[in-house]
């Protein structure tokens, strides 16, 4: 057990270094300097700049500094905003995105286990049939299409729901419940299958044997079992969720960190872009590492060699 | 007592015995009677036929703007109306069908390629080799791969080609995990000994003998990854990183129409409705071929 914990420390470490060291090298990819693009800077301003931001520097001592700073919490200015640094731009969006994407985790997680087990328990019945066509129709609507009938539905014909922007709890809805569709379908789905396979296994026929009621047999012996490839997706999904916020933000025009995201897109803001991509992928790999850790807890029975993972 | 010797015709083994059918038979006919995957297929082929001829039978060309007809809702001369240009939608959408489904067949080919041999190779030398490799491979799953999609889009800059390199590069993991599984388990069997023993050398037993028998898994993926490469696409579209105007794929429809949804509600109906029936498509074939192609599966 502490070996394994170990050693997925070990391969997180790994991680995070590929993920800065990549990241890092694909911004200084781009042809060309981030301010080459405004073509009314002249020459001595353009110096003054690189200077300012060290673009001058051997690619190395760049990324030596960058290192050093980013060990000490300071992911550095940002390229546009003069006075802002990245630091504050997370700290600012973070927030905002985590509440969304909390609730939608929670949606997904409370509306597709049910779901997923109402399948399985009458499986090949109409319930099943409800549930998987839902669950595929769910998986085949990207998450902005969604979004976006939500607004037409929900505000702007019956007007009971913002259509946009960031304030009360109202204004969550819309935009959580675009965001939890895909994974709530997955996880319906996941939950059916495995739970099939589950109840199919002897001890469940023993249980059923012994004469215990349906329902304990579910809720003592099956789901527990059940639930473990769930477990394994929590990581997927929390990244989906996230990654998934870039496009509801900005429909939604919340001031999130996914929106920031994709305004440093559009203004090639890039050490914004770097900053915020750590910061994103660094948390979903420690989100990572703590699924891995309550699935070796939940179930003894795996090692953890990375084998278990899909 | 006497026995009496029946006949060939007059035994009721005929009851008992399923007849001989070779597996590819065997997964089609179990295909044909699901009957959600065959009308996921029926509408991929739809689709690709829309795609194909579609455009062809137009009297409008993609990129058309007359812009006296902009913001027409749907009518005789425009089926799906026309959008803020005066481009005609239904000419746009069969035309980012073929810009779609380009995007999901060869982004997939591409991880398909990759996928294979590097999972193949892994699979079949074990080991040393094996453990390294997927190692490899796992530090690459802990990474948030939409993420690196988006920033190979932002250094690549937009466009069709560069879609497909960045979707290429990033997206062969799992098709390389499920191979490597594959050839893992099949390499052990006796006829691959017997193969070995014959003299055949390591690429033939990877691309003669153990590939071919993997092929089952390998297609289920590759159907259930075009999906996802569509999806992919349309996302990166939609924050302006996909393909580049005036082409149009349904991202970049579905984008431009969200900007007149309030006023023009047809103008994102059209491509949403294209994205989700051939995802919906591509996951109904997917799902039946996984039931079609598992060998557990057969009665």
């Amino acid at each position: 057990m502490i070996k394994s914990v170990i050693s997925r420390i070990f391969s997180m470490t790994l991680v995070l270094w590929v993920i800065v060291t990549v990241t890092f090298l694909l911004m200084h990819a781009i042809p060309g300097g981030p301010f080459t693009a405004e073509k009314a800077l002249p020459e001595a301003v353009l110096k003054n700049i690189e200077a300012r931001y060290r673009l001058n520097d051997p690619l190395p001592k760049q990324y030596a500094d960058y290192w050093a700073n980013l060990l000490k919490g300071d992911l550095g200015p940002s390229f546009k905003y003069e006075s802002r640094t990245v630091n504050e731009i997370i700290a600012e969006g973070f927030p905002v995105s985590a509440e969304l994407g909390l609730v939608a985790v929670s949606i997904s997680v409370l509306i597709g286990i049910p779901a997923g087990m109402a399948g399985a328990l009458y499986h090949n019945r109409w319930p099943d049939h409800l549930v998987m066509l839902f669950a595929t129709f769910g998986i085949s609507v990207p998450s902005f299409i969604l979004a976006t009938v939500l607004i037409y539905i929900f505000a702007l014909w019956l007007r009971i729901l913002p259509a946009a922007m960031w304030g009360s709890p109202e204004y969550v809805i819309l935009p959580a419940l675009a965001l939890a569709g895909m994974p709530t379908a997955f996880i319906a789905r996941l939950t059916r299958s495995s739970m099939l396979e589950v109840l199919s296994q002897d001890y469940i026929r023993t249980a059923k044997a012994k004469g215990l009621a349906p329902i304990k047999i579910l809720w003592r012996h099956a789901l527990k079992n059940a639930l473990l490839p769930v477990v394994t997706y929590l990581g997927p999904m929390i990244a989906a969720i996230f990654t998934g916020s870039f496009v509801i933000e900005s429909i939604f025009a919340i001031p999130g960190l996914g929106r920031h995201f994709v305004t440093s897109i559009y203004n090639r803001d890039y050490t914004v872009i770097l900053g915020i991509t750590i910061f994103y992928s660094t948390i979903l790999v420690i989100m990572n590492f703590l699924v891995d850790l309550a699935y070796l807890w939940i179930d003894p029975r795996i090692k953890m060699d990375g084998e278990g993972r899909n | 007592m006497d026995f009496t010797r029946l006949k060939p015709s007059e035994t009721k083994q005929h009851l008992y015995l399923r007849p001989h059918v070779g597996f590819r038979q065997d997964a089609w006919l179990r295909l044909k009677k699901n009957r959600a995957a065959m009308a996921g297929l029926t509408i991929i082929l739809i689709i690709s036929l829309l795609a194909l001829f579609g455009p062809m039978f137009s009297p409008y060309s993609y990129s058309d703007q007359t812009l006296a007809k902009a913001n027409q809702p749907p009518s005789a001369s425009n089926w799906f109306g026309t959008d803020n240009l005066g481009r005609d939608l239904a000419t746009r959408v069969c035309y980012g069908a073929r810009i779609s489904l380009s995007i999901g067949i060869v982004a997939s080919l591409i991880n398909l390629g990759i996928g294979v041999l590097y999972g193949g190779i892994a699979g079949y030398f074990g080991g040393r080799i094996d453990s390294v490799m997927m190692r490899i491979v796992d530090v690459l799953y802990g990474i948030p791969l939409l993420l690196y999609v988006i920033l190979l889009m932002v250094v690549l800059k937009p466009g069709l080609l560069n879609v497909f390199i960045a979707l290429g590069l990033v997206y062969w993991l799992r098709m390389a995990r499920i191979v490597r599984a594959q050839v893992l388990g099949l390499k052990e069997l006796e006829y691959v000994l017997a193969a070995r023993v014959l003299g055949a050398t390591p690429w033939r037993l990877i691309f003669g003998h153990l590939l071919p028998n993997s092929l089952g898994p390998i297609i289920v993926t590759l159907t259930l990854s075009i999906p996802e490469a569509i999806f992919i696409e349309a996302f990166l579209s939609f924050i302006g990183l996909g393909v580049s105007a005036p082409m149009a794929s349904w991202g970049v429809l579905a984008s431009e129409g969200v900007v007149t949804l309030r006023s023009y509600p047809f103008q994102l109906l059209w491509p949403a409705v294209a994205i989700s029936l051939t995802m919906l498509g591509f996951n109904f074939l997917g799902d039946g071929l996984r039931d079609a192609l598992d060998p557990r599966m057969r009665r």
